[in-house]
């Protein structure tokens, strides 16, 4: 026992007087934190328009008020010419052309179906899917508007009427949802990092071989290592947690201590993967590639920047083995929705069976002897 | 009980043979002197003594500890200083010292007497990083690490690679009082200087053992006619030498050339010849051998001997 604590002591140590590691571990994670929340945005907030108007009508000119009044469009040009819209298009300076034609008002009032099309820029598919959503909900608006105009006898017609609202996350504010998420990859990544470049560093420098010729057991160098660095990862989890409610005032429904409660098996089983990568490198450079392939594939497999459901079915089997995708998972259901542990148990099973796998085999792979 | 018995060790890498059968016995407070060139194998025998590497035949015991089947009690009992310096850099001298006691179990305090004679040298540099040291003071720490949890066997490998001339004989010094203490040392070296130093002294090269006795006797054993040349034109007299028929071998030696005869000559016989051969030469004396001298005699002879 008390060479455990003298180990765990050890590398306290060493973390603190490494003046490269400490930015490192706080600074560097709280930019990225600040900057990643703020950018990493995939609200569509500026859809740029372009209006053919070929019917010059009081309903079309109805029409084009609308688009302009909304905030989201920003209407760059008005034009007869259907060539010189899709020059905008081609040139990338407008995400839709919206087409009036002629005798559009005219059509609408006889009681045939005008129709009225839209050119989208699809090479950016987000800007795509949402601006042409807008504009949909803009037109059926109108159309709604301009419905009285024909007859008493529509009036009567039922409509089906469809209200929304935003359930845990009332106005949509992205950086509610993105937070919580990068809060909870940043330290991951980091531990994941850290862990990886440690016990090969002791290669590199030669100590591990000093090391080797002790009665140190295998499971007290490996906790010896996991200790140190599970604190500072719940260090930098705590204070990412206080910027983020300070910088984003991020909603805190659910209990703070189950995050942290769970956040020690996830970075357990980040961090013994971590070890176990270190302990099959020769050089830190090694390391640092392994760690990168795992780091991608959690990292964009995770859910934070796309849905996991949306993925195709054998993806979402891959998330399973993700650490990164149980902490994002859990972080944004106990902050924003208030998920109490029974909600979460999935996430607790599948990360203590990660941790257990993982550091057994980072224990049963770090050999005293060649 | 001696303290280290090997008997017949190989070890290859690849198709490199780095141990060659090798055997010796270290008896308990001994200092033994493993002399070879660089890439003799002496760090390879280290590693599978101290239970880092596997032996791919024979067989290795320390203090009576088979170095397979009981190296969790041998790790206990020895203590090791890699060839490289292996402490932690950024940590402190007493730092370092307490972290290797209490990985094995004890305190500087228990065992202070024993490193006490280095220790009180490093004392001044206490709070300083182990990084931040002298090469001689790197060494007496990484000793004191290797000694405070009062080993019944140390192994030195190269320990003094690297390290001022003064600093090398203090450490030699040391290693005298440490073996009065009753530990038995096995340390490397490429240094033949300081082989005289050892009790005893296995030459080795190639993975193969050349000889094993203590240094005096290795030097006694050495019949052969030995002269120093002092000449101004040493690469003339070398390949001069290298084709007179009374010629054994012939090699530079510092500022000298080392000439071995065939048969019993004098040294005024030796200048005699010389002269005939028209080189300058300033003095011809008969020399009592070094074990620089029976190392690289041993070392001519086509193969190893076996024991």
């Amino acid at each position: 026992m008390r060479t455990l604590r003298y180990l765990i002591q050890k590398e306290f140590i060493q973390i603190f007087r490494n003046k490269a590691i400490l930015p490192m571990m706080t600074v560097m994670p709280i930019i990225q934190l600040l900057l990643l929340s703020n950018a990493a945005s995939n609200e569509v907030k500026e859809v740029n328009i372009v209006v053919v108007d070929k019917d010059f009508s009081e309903s079309s000119r109805l029409l084009n008020r609308k688009i302009e009044a909304n905030k989201r469009f920003h209407v760059i040009a008005a034009t007869y010419n259907n060539k010189e819209a899709s020059n905008y298009l081609q040139a990338n300076q407008a995400d839709i052309v919206l087409e009036v034609p002629h005798d559009f008002e005219k059509d609408y009032l006889r009681g045939e179906r005008p129709k009225l099309q839209m050119l989208i820029n699809a090479i950016n598919g987000q800007n795509a899917t949402v601006g042409s959503g807008y504009l949909n909900a803009i037109i059926a608006s109108f159309n709604g508007e301009i419905m009285p105009v024909k007859s008493i006898k529509d009036l009567q017609k039922t409509q089906i009427n469809i209200s929304s609202r935003n359930w845990y996350n009332p106005e949509l504010n992205y950086k509610h949802f993105m937070a919580p998420g990068i809060l909870a990859e940043l330290t991951a990544l980091l531990t994941i990092v850290l862990s990886a470049m440690n016990v090969v560093r002791e290669r590199e420098l030669g100590t591990i071989e000093q090391i080797n010729v002790t009665p140190i057991k295998k499971w007290q160098f490996i906790v010896g290592k996991l200790v140190p660095f599970l604190c500072v990862g719940m260090g930098l989890l705590t204070v990412g947690l206080l910027v983020s409610k300070v910088a984003f005032n991020i909603p805190i429904e659910g209990n703070i201590a189950l995050i942290f409660g769970y956040a020690i098996f996830n970075l357990v089983a980040v961090l013994g993967l971590g070890l176990l990568i270190s302990n099959f490198a020769e050089t830190q450079q090694q390391a640092i590639f392994v760690a990168f392939f795992f780091i991608m594939i959690f990292v964009l497999m995770c859910g934070l920047f796309t849905p996991i459901e949306s993925m195709p079915k054998w993806a979402q089997y891959l998330t399973i083995p993700n650490p990164l995708a149980h902490i994002i998972s859990v972080s944004r259901k106990v902050l924003m929705k208030g998920s109490g542990f029974w909600d979460i148990r999935w996430e607790f099973i599948y990360t203590i069976a990660l941790a257990i796998v993982f550091n057994t085999l980072a224990i049963w792979s770090y050999r005293k002897q060649v | 009980m001696s303290a280290i018995t090997i008997n017949n060790i190989s070890k290859s890498y690849g198709d490199v043979l780095a141990l060659n059968r090798v055997s010796f016995n270290v008896a308990k407070g001994e200092l033994f002197g493993l002399i070879g060139p660089d890439g003799a194998g002496k760090s390879t025998l280290f590693r599978i003594l101290t239970t880092l590497l596997l032996a791919d035949e024979g067989e290795g015991y320390v203090v009576g500890h088979h170095v397979v089947n009981e190296y969790k009690e041998i790790r206990k009992k020895v203590g090791y200083m890699p060839g490289r310096f292996s402490l932690y850099q950024d940590l402190s001298v007493e730092e370092n010292l307490s972290f290797f006691a209490t990985i094995f179990g004890t305190t500087i305090q228990e065992n202070y007497d024993l490193v006490k004679d280095i220790y009180v040298q490093l004392e001044p540099f206490r709070t300083r990083p182990a990084g931040k040291l002298s090469g001689g003071m790197k060494q007496k720490l990484a000793l004191c690490c290797a000694l405070i949890h009062r080993p019944e066997v140390l192994f030195l490998d190269e320990p003094t690679t690297g390290v001022d001339a003064v600093s090398r004989v203090e450490f030699w010094d040391m290693l005298q009082k440490l073996k009065q203490k009753g530990i038995a040392i096995l340390v490397s070296t490429p240094y033949m200087d300081e082989a005289t130093r050892c009790d005893c002294i296995a030459l080795i090269q190639k993975g193969g053992i050349l000889s094993i006795n203590s240094p005096q006797q290795l030097i006694d054993d050495f019949r052969r006619p030995l002269f120093a040349i002092k000449t101004s034109a040493t690469y003339r007299m070398l390949k001069a030498l290298r084709n007179a028929n009374f010629t054994a071998s012939a090699l530079p030696f510092g500022e000298n050339i080392h000439l071995i005869t065939t048969s019993k000559m004098t040294p005024k016989e030796v200048k005699e010849h010389l002269d005939e051969l028209n080189i300058p030469v300033e003095e011809v004396t008969a020399i009592t051998a070094t074990i620089e001298d029976v190392f690289l005699e041993l070392s001519t002879l086509k193969e190893p001997i076996k024991e």
